[in-house]
């Protein structure tokens, strides 16, 4: 047993990291809110070609794919990453990031679909298989004030059925391991709400000392870091289970533990961080606010962790 | 990353589960919780028996007798020993995982070849006597005052905490020898024989009636210079070497009790009744115990990572404060959770009624412990802003 990254899993990450803190700095990402959150194609290839959609189609595990998951999480990158990750094998043009891939899963009260003008494919995830449908066919209001400006969403009115692609046994790996990725890209917003939290609470003054000295906040920072760790662990468990080498036969309900941790976690990390930053962190300015609205439009996906706590208990 | 173990550490495994298969059955009762002294020779019997086979000092160097074994074998005992229902380490605890790791790498040759055999056979029994009434998180404020008089030091104050105080035969103490200079510089690490003359143990009673704690009394008690290990005022360092063992195994037996407590718990649901319906039926219920085993195998997880970083590193890290804090919260909420499903059935410590009450009130009580022994909750957040965030301490 060695539940440590090995010198591949930690120099894969590196890189993804180095690319991204080059490219994708929050700079970048931000000033894609003035675009209505359409997607970059030029950014989506290069994330193609460093290898984010095709890992595992490429021969490299979930393993592999959550720690480059969890950089894309850190760095706020939007749009469909999971949907093209799972769709890499399945969708030409997907894997090298030349085509924009997305999924939905019809939701209630109200059918959601994410960056839907930005899509070129998109595939309904649904519990007896996957369907592809062509974006322009979806009918829907767009709405004029999405949650994360990173996010556009629009209120789907008509979703065709689409043409099946897998049957139920792909939709079923699709919606467990899409949880696990997902839960990888919360485990980085963890990580970023903290770094940028404590930044600015070594930095800011008040009552003539930084404000991270008090221990009432500091120990919000703590339990920023305490949350995130256990879902670390949560995360990579369940992707090493689905690799093979880990401890549990029940992929789903390790799938399960992990979106539940990560989602639980993001939200409070994403909440606390904005708490750290006072004043400061309700305004749109601050980088805060963006980590929470991400871990709000995330903990939807795959079902939410209240979801996923009670389908939980169904095995117990 | 690998969460398997590998063919040497199954087949210690297997080894283990054998021995253990075949000495569980013959053990005698275990002694009533408060009769300490036929606890101390239970809990001395099991050691020897983990002697004889070559089980016991799993995590102890092989020149002292121990098994030099890996932490993931050390968890893989722990694992074992609490699925075959094997009796815990007991009042054997201080001395098998205090007094002697840090007398093996700080005593002198002497203090070893008398103490770490006995340690190892479960013939001496250690406590701790390092809290006292004035310095509780902040331990290094200790005044228990030892002044040297020739060849022995004079003690005078009095401990707190000292676990089975009322039977041990040595204690492993930290006394104030300078206080002349920064606290931490004024302390010095004793092997104090136990029923000295002037030396006082009186039990101390817990919230939930236990005695296994002891306050001790030092009215002018001479202990010979020869029994201090490390140099006079170098104790504080000594006693951080004893933190230094920890391999991220410090919790294991108990979140092992801790998932099955839990999944106990969604059994009880299952047929306890409430207004003509079972408790289970409640979605709130079934949401709130999903999330707490949810949580409780995150923390399994984390275990594992932690005691892997121990195997890589030697040192546990950072993990085991985030462990111990979040592990506190979470049995806190199980223990909640647990006295509102037993409802007035939870009103009795001991079982009632055929329900399985013990088990949960008593695990109740014990996570009020959790957040405060061993560095409280709010110590531990301390710790893990200043030393992994890097945040400013507080003056």
């Amino acid at each position: 047993m060695d539940f440590e990254l090995n010198d591949d899993e930690r120099s894969l990450q590196e890189g993804i990291r180095s690319f991204l803190t080059g490219r994708c700095t929050i700079d970048v990402v931000r000033a894609n809110e003035e675009t209505g959150g359409a997607l970059d194609r030029g950014l989506w290839q290069e994330l193609g070609a460093v290898g984010v959609f095709s890992l595992r189609a490429d021969g490299f595990g979930t393993t592999e794919s959550v720690l480059a998951f969890e950089e894309l999480g850190r760095s706020l990158v939007a749009g469909p990453l999971v949907a093209s990750h799972l769709a890499a094998t399945l969708v030409p043009g997907a894997a090298d990031g030349s085509r924009i891939v997305g999924l939905i899963e019809p939701s209630e009260p109200v059918i959601v679909a994410e960056h839907l003008a930005s899509l070129d494919d998109l595939i309904v995830v649904r519990p007896e298989g996957l369907f592809v449908v062509h974006p322009a066919d979806v009918i829907g209001v767009h709405a004029e004030r999405p949650l994360d400006a990173l996010t556009p969403i629009t209120a789907v009115s008509h979703l065709p059925q689409g043409e099946q692609l897998a049957d139920a046994a792909a939709a079923h790996i699709w919606h467990r391991d899409g949880m696990v990725l997902t839960a990888a890209l919360q485990l980085g917003l963890c990580l970023a709400s903290i770094d940028l939290a404590k930044q600015y609470a070594m930095q800011r003054e008040q009552f003539g000392r930084p404000i991270g000295s008090f221990q009432a906040v500091k120990h919000l920072l703590a339990d920023m870091l305490t949350k995130a760790e256990v879902t670390r662990a949560a995360v990579y468990a369940a992707a090493v289970n689905i690799d093979g080498r880990g401890d549990s036969t029940d992929l789903m309900q390790t799938a399960r533990m992990a979106k539940m941790l990560a989602g639980d976690s993001a939200l409070f990390c994403g909440k606390t961080g904005i708490q750290v930053h006072g004043g400061m962190g309700f305004t749109w300015e601050v980088d805060a606010q963006r980590y929470w609205k991400r871990a709000c439009v995330l903990d939807t996906h795959f079902g939410n962790s209240d979801e996923h706590a009670a389908a939980f208990s169904a095995a117990l | 990353m690998d969460l398997q173990f590998t063919d040497a550490e199954n087949s210690f495994r297997l080894k283990l589960r054998d021995w253990l298969s075949s000495v569980i059955p013959h053990l005698p009762n275990e002694p009533h919780r408060n009769d300490w002294i036929g606890r101390r020779e239970y809990d001395s019997m099991w050691q020897r028996m983990l002697f004889d086979a070559g089980f016991a000092g799993i995590n102890w160097p092989r020149e002292y007798g121990g098994l030099g074994a890996t932490p993931t074998e050390h968890l893989i005992f722990l694992e074992e020993t609490e699925r075959a229902r094997a009796p815990y380490v007991g009042q054997n605890f201080v001395g098998l995982l205090h007094a002697g790791p840090t007398l093996i790498t700080e005593a002198s040759a002497e203090q070893k070849a008398f103490h770490l055999p006995a340690i190892l056979k479960g013939e001496h029994i250690w406590c701790q006597g390092f809290s006292e009434p004035g310095a509780g998180s902040d331990l290094a404020s200790l005044s228990c005052r030892a002044i040297r008089d020739g060849d022995d030091y004079v003690i005078n104050g009095q401990k707190i905490w000292t676990s089975f105080g009322h039977t041990a035969d040595y204690c492993e103490m930290l006394v104030r020898t300078d206080t002349d200079v920064p606290k931490h510089r004024g302390i010095t690490w004793l092997i104090v024989p136990m029923g000295l003359p002037g030396m006082d143990v009186r039990p101390l009673r817990t919230l939930e009636g236990s005695t296994e704690f002891c306050e001790v009394f030092f009215d002018e008690v001479r202990v010979p210079v020869a029994n201090r290990v490390g140099d006079e005022n170098d104790g504080w360092r000594v006693a951080m070497v004893t933190l230094s063992f920890e391999r991220g195994t410090a919790f294991v037996s108990e979140m092992l009790q801790s998932m099955e407590l839990a999944r106990d718990l969604a059994q009880l649901a299952k047929r306890v009744t409430r207004n003509g319906v079972t408790a289970w039926d409640d979605a709130g219920l079934r949401r709130d115990i999903g999330r707490i085993c949810a949580e409780l195998d995150a923390l399994w997880a984390l275990t594992k990572r932690n005691i892997s970083q121990a195997q890589r590193t030697g040192l546990v890290g950072p993990g085991g404060n985030v462990f111990k804090l979040a592990y506190a919260e979470l049995r806190s909420r199980l223990g909640d959770l647990a006295m509102h499903l037993l409802d007035r059935a939870s009103l009795s410590i001991d079982d009632i009624g055929d329900l399985p009450t013990h088990a949960h009130v008593h695990g109740r009580i014990h996570a009020l412990s959790l957040g405060i022994a061993a560095g409280t909750s709010q110590v531990q957040r301390n710790i893990v802003a200043e030393r992994i965030l890097g945040l400013p301490k507080e003056r």
